[in-house]
Formats: structure tokens, sequence, C-alpha cells
């Protein structure tokens, strides 16, 4: 079990390396093999006048003008390390884990970012569960009795959920309750400032993107009942004369839920490194409609650092569903 | 087949329960026109100032969809920034509201009156006002002023969002490294100040119109010990009527009274609201529905309604709107040293070949700008109208002269060339293929290209190898003065003097002697009137040259708030509101 731990965190580092490095060369290798000059990439970071002096300027304090190698290496000791910027009149210590600086805003990335978690860690933990709950159950009961009218109904919204984009369901969903109506305001307050606000202010996006996600987890969910109630030990342990509802918890869900608990890992990480469009449709200023902007506003270093984040998310997440697998199914500790 | 329907069914009811709710947003206009000034008619803001008055209180709210480069007074190219900044920055001189061209004018602020020339205009000098303080009580004193200046245009690797015109037109001593560098007591050599309330600045050449520089705010104070350079936008130190109580990159501003701010020392500013709230990122189409709802006052970055309200407000025949021109023209330049547009015969047939009207139709018609014919928008000062020599009619174009020019030029049956657009500019775009489509009908076949707007300049349109190597001669471009005067509009897109091998505004790569003359000897001739005629004559010499295409004077169409007072447009900014008054109901 030990070895199969270290094996596993030591593949997740490789990874995250792996994924920095591949990000890094996208953003920095990239634009200069299609031509761009270190002049031109530092010329977009000026105002409207982007003069020789200036841009000489600007280049050397972004370190543009250093080799390729070298800026990923300054970017890479500044995780562990730490590094120095010279955004004032005197250099001021971004310390560790320093994930750089926006070019564009001047500002650390890392703490921009830790700042805007909150808004995604609150939308992605309360849709997680909603859709989680909502999800299995209705897969459970859809497959307890297959063809029934509640299982046809739960199937078709399901259908729906998963095809109905979510700029479409949010938009809607901004329509109706928050416009027409005036049920629930469109706007994130802080738990700490007022969690009746911050959970009114969460309910749309929390439904919408539950909505979306709970109806891939019904048919998931329900197939895979389906499948493990018609095995053999389903029958052994009726024989046994188990009480129906321990078969059903205890031996059919159990083994039906591992590839959901996959699933909900990769799911749950790509929502913490940022609910792109979510945040977007709602105007959360969360991590994912952030490196929308730093996007639109050919901001490296936060795009950078998103991406990180995200790649950080979904390998923690991978390991903690290993791990987790390991405790559901004995036969994955061996292999 | 059951799912079908029944997505089909849901579809249905959610498009038309969202369509309720806009007729419901809609309607709510009918309430709010019983309401008090709701009767001033629609473009009442533009010709005088609405709704004045001295009433105090209550907070004033503007959304943005967009964040600005840096709230840092030093470090801003934004109009809208310029505008709002004033709230809690004073330059030596700036722009009081009001209507028409009297606003264009530069006033005192800091400095008593208006900067005294000597030594030909290459020598500036300004008396500061006895008695202004800071937030914090300080006094404000000219080192301040300098400091400000040192900071916004000689530290460029740390503040360079804002423009650098000190840089450009200051004697300057080839040593100085700006006040990060060189934290020496003395700074900058060509800026002296004799006294605490005196500055003077020493320029290399005559320059008649200094008094617009600095109306930038980049004259504005910032205490040398408490700026922290890029990062002093989130603790700028107020010298204006209004403080920052919080300010949240990219999401909310919040200003207060600045309690020592002295009314006897500003004859402009009126400090009426308790509260001036800016809120960043918020839904375009949100705001425009604020707005009409009274939750929010003013659209702060100005960029005018979305096309679904400007429809809606076309179709009620709102009256709650402004239309204004903001002193910006949208034009294709002709680069002047492509072939075969180095022979003016050949731009004469581009001049007439284009459509401008089906040009303004694909910008969306008259809300969006009026047909141009000259280079000076009018509303920009010493903008003259003039017979237009490429006057087609109905301004459809005109094949026949279009292709008489080509004959002249040696290509009677046309030729191919490339027409460049910015990516993320859907009008320039459209613009773009309706040109394409006129020229097309004499036999000139422009390939359009897009490029982004951000390396529009360093590496394509104002690149002049790029020009040459890829064939491209005609380009989309828009252009806005950055001070309300001739000079300030022309100086960057025609003179030829400034011309580099990159980052051209230039981009008809214009250099003609007569020009360069006129723009050169006016900026040292101290008779306003003079420079005005000389600034007309270069406007009708870019059209002589058919060096730019006029297309159309840019306007935008802003939702007038009811709840607002002092409200007018302003040709110092663009067109936008005046914000330094406003105050509400």
């Amino acid at each position: 079990m030990f070895a199969y731990f270290i094996r596993r965190l030591l593949a997740a580092v490789m990874l995250l390396f792996v994924v920095s490095a591949i990000t890094y060369a996208i953003f920095f290798v990239l634009p200069r093999l299609a031509g761009s000059t270190p002049d031109q990439l530092a010329a977009q970071y000026i105002g409207k006048s982007p003069d020789a002096k200036t841009i000489e300027a600007v280049k050397k304090n972004l370190g543009l003008d250093d080799p390729v190698y070298v800026q990923y290496w300054d970017f890479i000791r500044g995780i562990f390390a730490g590094r120095e910027f010279n955004f004032g009149p005197d250099p001021s210590q971004c310390d560790a884990p320093c994930l750089g600086y926006s070019f564009r805003k001047h500002v650390e990335v890392w703490p921009e970012m830790l700042d805007r978690l909150p808004v995604t860690a609150s939308l992605a933990i309360g849709a997680a569960v909603l859709w989680l709950i909502s999800g299995v159950t209705t897969g459970v009961i859809s497959a307890l009795r297959p063809g029934s009218v509640f299982d046809r109904a739960a199937m078709g919204i399901a259908l729906a959920g998963v095809s109905l984009p979510m700029f479409f369901t949010g938009t809607v969903a901004l329509a109706l309750f928050t416009f027409h109506w005036e049920i629930f305001p469109n706007e994130y307050t802080p738990l700490t400032e007022n969690p009746v606000r911050w959970f009114q202010g969460l309910m749309l996006p929390w439904f919408s993107l539950a909505f979306l996600y709970s109806a891939l987890y019904a048919r998931l969910t329900r197939a895979g009942m389906l499948e493990t109630m018609g095995e053999d030990y389903i029958r052994t342990a009726r024989a046994k004369g188990l009480k129906e509802p321990v078969v059903i918890t205890r031996h059919g869900l159990r083994s039906a839920l591992t590839p959901i608990v996959t699933i909900f890992g990769m799911d749950f990480a790509l929502l913490l490194g940022g609910a792109v469009i979510t945040e977007t449709v709602f105007s959360f200023d969360g991590v994912g409609s952030w490196a929308v902007q730093s996007i639109n506003e050919n901001d490296l270093p936060p795009i950078l650092g998103v991406t990180l984040f995200a790649a950080f998310f979904i390998v923690m997440c991978n390991l903690v569903v290993d791990f987790v697998y390991a405790a559901i199914d004995p036969r994955v500790r061996v292999s | 087949m059951k799912f079908r329907s029944k997505s089909a069914a849901m579809l249905a009811v959610a498009v038309s329960v969202a369509l309720t709710a806009a007729a419901c947003g809609g309607g709510g206009n009918d309430d709010d026109e019983g309401g008090e000034g709701g009767g001033a008619p629609a473009n009442a803001a533009i010709e005088k100032i609405l709704n004045p008055s001295d009433k105090k209180g209550g907070t004033l709210v503007y959304e943005s969809a967009d964040t600005p480069d840096s709230m840092d007074p030093g470090n801003t190219y934004y109009g809208y920034m310029w505008n709002f900044s004033r709230l809690y920055a004073r330059s030596l001189m700036t722009y009081a509201p009001g209507a028409g061209a009297e606003a264009a004018e530069p006033v005192p602020d800091l400095a008593e009156g208006p900067g005294e020339a000597s030594d030909g205009g290459r020598t500036w000098t300004y008396k500061i006002k006895k008695g202004v303080k800071y937030e914090d009580g300080t006094e404000i004193t000219a080192g301040d002023v300098k400091y400000a200046v040192e900071r916004s245009n000689y530290a460029r690797d740390v503040l360079s969002l804002g423009p650098n015109y000190f840089a450009q037109y200051l004697k300057n001593p080839d040593d100085y490294q700006g006040p990060y560098k060189d934290k020496s007591e003395e700074g900058i050599s060509s800026i002296q100040t004799p006294d605490d309330h005196t500055i003077v600045f020493n320029l290399a050449q005559p320059f008649q119109e200094f008094d617009y520089l600095v109306a930038m705010t980049q004259t504005a104070p910032v205490p040398r010990d408490k700026d922290n350079g890029s990062d002093y936008q989130k603790n700028i130190v107020s010298s204006g009527s209004y403080k920052f109580e919080r300010f949240n990159l990219d999401k909310s501003a919040t200003l207060v009274r600045n309690d020592q701010w002295d009314p006897k020392t500003d004859k402009i500013r009126k400090q009426l609201p308790d509260k001036i709230e800016v809120r960043f990122k918020v839904n375009p189409e949100t705001i425009d529905k604020n707005i009409e709802a009274g939750k929010t006052h003013v659209m702060f970055d100005a960029l005018g309604v979305t096309a679904q309200t400007q429809s809606q407000m076309l179709r009620d025949e709102s009256n709650m709107l402004d239309n204004p021109t903001g002193g910006r023209l949208t034009y294709m330049a002709i680069n002047t040293t492509v072939a075969p547009f180095d022979d003016v015969n050949c731009r004469k047939a581009v001049e007439f070949a284009v459509d401008k009207d089906s040009s303004m139709r694909a910008l969306g018609g008259e809300p969006k700008g009026d047909v141009a014919t000259t280079a000076l928008p009018p509303d920009v000062p010493s903008h003259q109208s003039y017979e237009d020599p490429y006057a087609t009619e109905g301004n459809k174009g005109d094949v026949e002269k279009a292709k008489a020019a080509l004959k002249e030029c040696g290509k009677p049956n046309g030729f191919d060339t490339v027409l460049t657009a910015r990516t993320e500019r859907q009008d320039e775009i459209d613009n773009a293929t309706a040109i394409q489509a006129a020229l097309k009908k004499v036999g000139i076949n422009a390939q359009i290209q897009k490029f982004p707007g951000g390396k529009y300049f360093t590496d394509f349109a104002g690149s002049r190898k790029w020009g040459q190597d890829n064939n491209a001669g005609l380009y989309m471009m828009q252009w806005g003065a950055d001070w309300p005067s001739g000079y300030g509009f022309l100086q960057q897109i025609a003179n030829g003097g400034a011309l580099g091998e990159s980052g051209n505004t230039n981009i008809s790569y214009l250099d003609d002697p007569e020009i360069n003359k006129l723009l050169d000897e006016s900026i040292a001739d101290p008779d306003a009137a003079a420079r005005a005629k000389a600034y007309a004559e270069v406007d009708k010499k870019m059209l002589e040259t058919a060096a730019i295409v006029p297309l159309s004077y840019f306007k935008v169409l802003h939702q007038r708030s009811d709840e607002v007072t002092n409200l007018v447009v302003s040709q110092a900014f663009s067109g936008q509101y005046d914000y330094l008054n406003l105050g509400l109901k």
C-alpha cells in the first residue's frame, strides 16, 4: 500500500513538471517560433505609445530579453524559492510560491488567484454536493425500477441536462429567477461577509451546474447499477437473506460507484481550476473568469498560473481518487 | 421521439418566458417618463448642462464592462480615466464641465493661471495655488508636481501605460534615469522648482500648446514617500474633491468626500454626492438595464449602449439618450509608399471608388457616425469644412471617376492589394468588407487581413517593412486626439518627421514636406487663430494627397439617467459625459 502511494505521488509531481514545461513553451516559445521578437512581445504591455525607449525598458524589466530557458528557470525557481520584481521605486519580493507577476496589472499572480479561489471553490463544492446527491440517488432509483414512469421522466430530464449547455441554462435561469421574478440576486457575496447572501447568490449557479452534471451522473449510476444488480453475487447476497437496502448499498452501489468516483475527481478538479463558462455567465470574479480576462489581455503569467493551478487540482484529485479507489476496491492495491 | 418533443416543449417554454421577461423590462420605461427630467429631449446634454444643481448627497454609481489600465493618473491612457481621475487628482490645468467647444479649452486647476511662455515658447512657468492640500492634510508643492511628471514619463520600465509627451517635448538630459533609479533630490534638470509654488518647464523646441500637455493628469501631484510604482493605484493620495475609501483591482472602487479639499482653492469642482461607486466587469446588457431602472447612473467606460438597447431605444423613440460625436475619425489610411499607391492617382482611384454610404450602413447607420469628408472631426477645434475633392452622389462612390484615375496611374484594369483591420473590432471588419466590395467594382482586389489590435501598430499596419513585404496598401484606422486641438489630432497621423520603422500611427506613411512644415511652424506660433488656420490647411492637404479616406465621424450613443444632475457631454473627453460634477436629484 505504501509503495503504491509513493509511486502515485512521484508520478503526480512529474506530471505537474511536464505540464508546467509544456504550458511555458506554448506561451513563451511558440510566439517566438511564429516570429514574434521580444520587442514585439514587450510592446503589447505598453499603453498606446510604445516608443523604442519604453519598449527597451519594459522588455528588460519583464525579463523578455532573456533566453527562454533562463526565463523558465526563473519561473520554476520562483515557485520554490520566491523571486524579486521591480515594479516600483524599490524592488519587491515575491515570496514562494511565486507564480510570477502579471504583465498587465503588475500584481503578483499567486495572491490574486487565492483571492479568487473562494468564489470558484464555493461554486464547485456546492454544485458537486448537489449533483452527487441528486445524480446518484436518481440513478439508483431509476436502476431499481427500469422502465417505470420515474425512470423515464428522470432519464428524459437527464438527457436535457446533458444536452443543454451552461450558457443556455445559466442565462435562462438568470432571466427567470433574477430579472423576472427577482428571487435570487446575481452577485457573489463572500461567506465571511454575509452567509445568507452568499447562499442566495450561489443558488442559481449551483443548480445550473448541478443540472448539467447530475444528468451525466444519473445516467452513469443507472447503467452501473443495472449491470451490477444483475451480477451473480447480488443473487448470492439476496439468497443469504440480506435485507434489500443492504444488498443495494453494500453490494450493488459500492461496485457501481468506482467509475463515478473517477469521473467525479476529474470533473471536480476541472471546476476548481476555474468554472470558466459558469463564472462568465453569472459574472463571478473567480479563477476561471480571470483566466478568460487574461487571455483577452494577452497577459501571460496569469494564464500560466491558472493552467498550472488547474493542473495541480486535477493531479491532486486524481491522486485522491486513486487512494479512494484503493479503499473501495481492494484489487487495485495489488496491481 | 418522446424525448425530442419534451425538450422542444421545454425550449419553447424557456424562450417564451425569456421573451416575456424582456418585454416587461422594456415596459418599465413607460412608467419613468412621467418623472421630472424625463422630459428633456434627446441630445439635450450635448447643448447644455442638463439638470444644473448644487444638491448634495446620495451615492453615484458607475458601472463598466471593462477595467481601466490603471487608476493611477500618471499611468493611464484611457480617456474615461482622464475624465474620472480629476475627482481625486488635480493637474496644473484641466477642463471644466461645459457644452460645446468652450469645454475643450484648458483652465487652471492646481495652477493659478495658464502657463507663462518665454524664450519663444521654450520655457513655461506655472504658479501653483497656495493652501491646496492632499487628503492627509500636507500641502501640495511644486516638487510633487515635478515628481509626478518624472515618474510618469521617465520610469517607463515600471509605468509604461500612459502617454509620454513630456519626455518627448522636454529638454532631455541624456543621463536621467527616472526617479526610481535616480533617487537624488534634484531630479530632472529641465523641470525647475525655484520655490514651493513655482514650476518651470524647459522644452527642447518651441511648443505653444503646452497648456494642453499640463492638463494631462500626469501633472497631478504625487507625494514621493507614498509612491509605490505600479501599485500606487491601490493607495492613491488624493488632491481632489474625493478620495478612495476602497479599491479592489478589477472589481470595484469606492470614493468618499475628501475633507481636506478646500472649495476656496477650486473654482470648478462641486463635490455633490456623498459617495461614488464604480463597479467593474459588469455585463454590458446588465449596465443598460440598470441605468434604465435607475440602479446605476453612468456607464463608466462610456462605450455606449449595446446594439440591442440601441435598437430598442430607437424603436421606442426614447428621449433618454445622447448621441454626440466623439472627437474621433474612422478612416482608411492609404500607404503612400507601397506600390502602386506611391502614385497619387492610384490613391485617388480608391477615394472615388469607396462607397461611404454602404460603409456607414455596415457600421449601423446614423447612431454610429456621420459620413466624413475631412480629417479633423467637427468637434475638434480648428475643424473647417471645405469642398470635398472626392464628393460623389449620395456618397456612394463614382465608378467612372475611379476608373479614370486608375487609367491615369497606369493601372486601367485595377490591381491587387491587402486591406487590414483589427480582429477584435467587428465595426472595422464590417467596414473593410463594405470597402472591399466597392473597390471590386473598379477592379481593385483588396484581400482583407485581420490582426490583433495589440500588435496592429508594432507588427503590422504600423511597421514600414511589413507593409512593403506584404503588398499591404490599405489599413482600417480610427483616431482620436490626445488633447483637443488640431495639432493634438493631426501630429501623430500626418507628421512625416516622426516616422519610424515600426510603432507608427501615421500609417499613410505620409511624409509631405509642406505638411511637415505647416505642423512644425504652427506649433511654434503663439497666435492660436493662425495655428487653427494651419491645421485646417493640413487637413485639406491630407485629402489632396489622398493619404486617407475619411469614412465617418465617430458617434457614441449614451443612455442618459434620469437621476443625474449637471450632465453634459464634453468635447474635452471624446464625447463622454463630464464626470467632474455629476450629482443626484
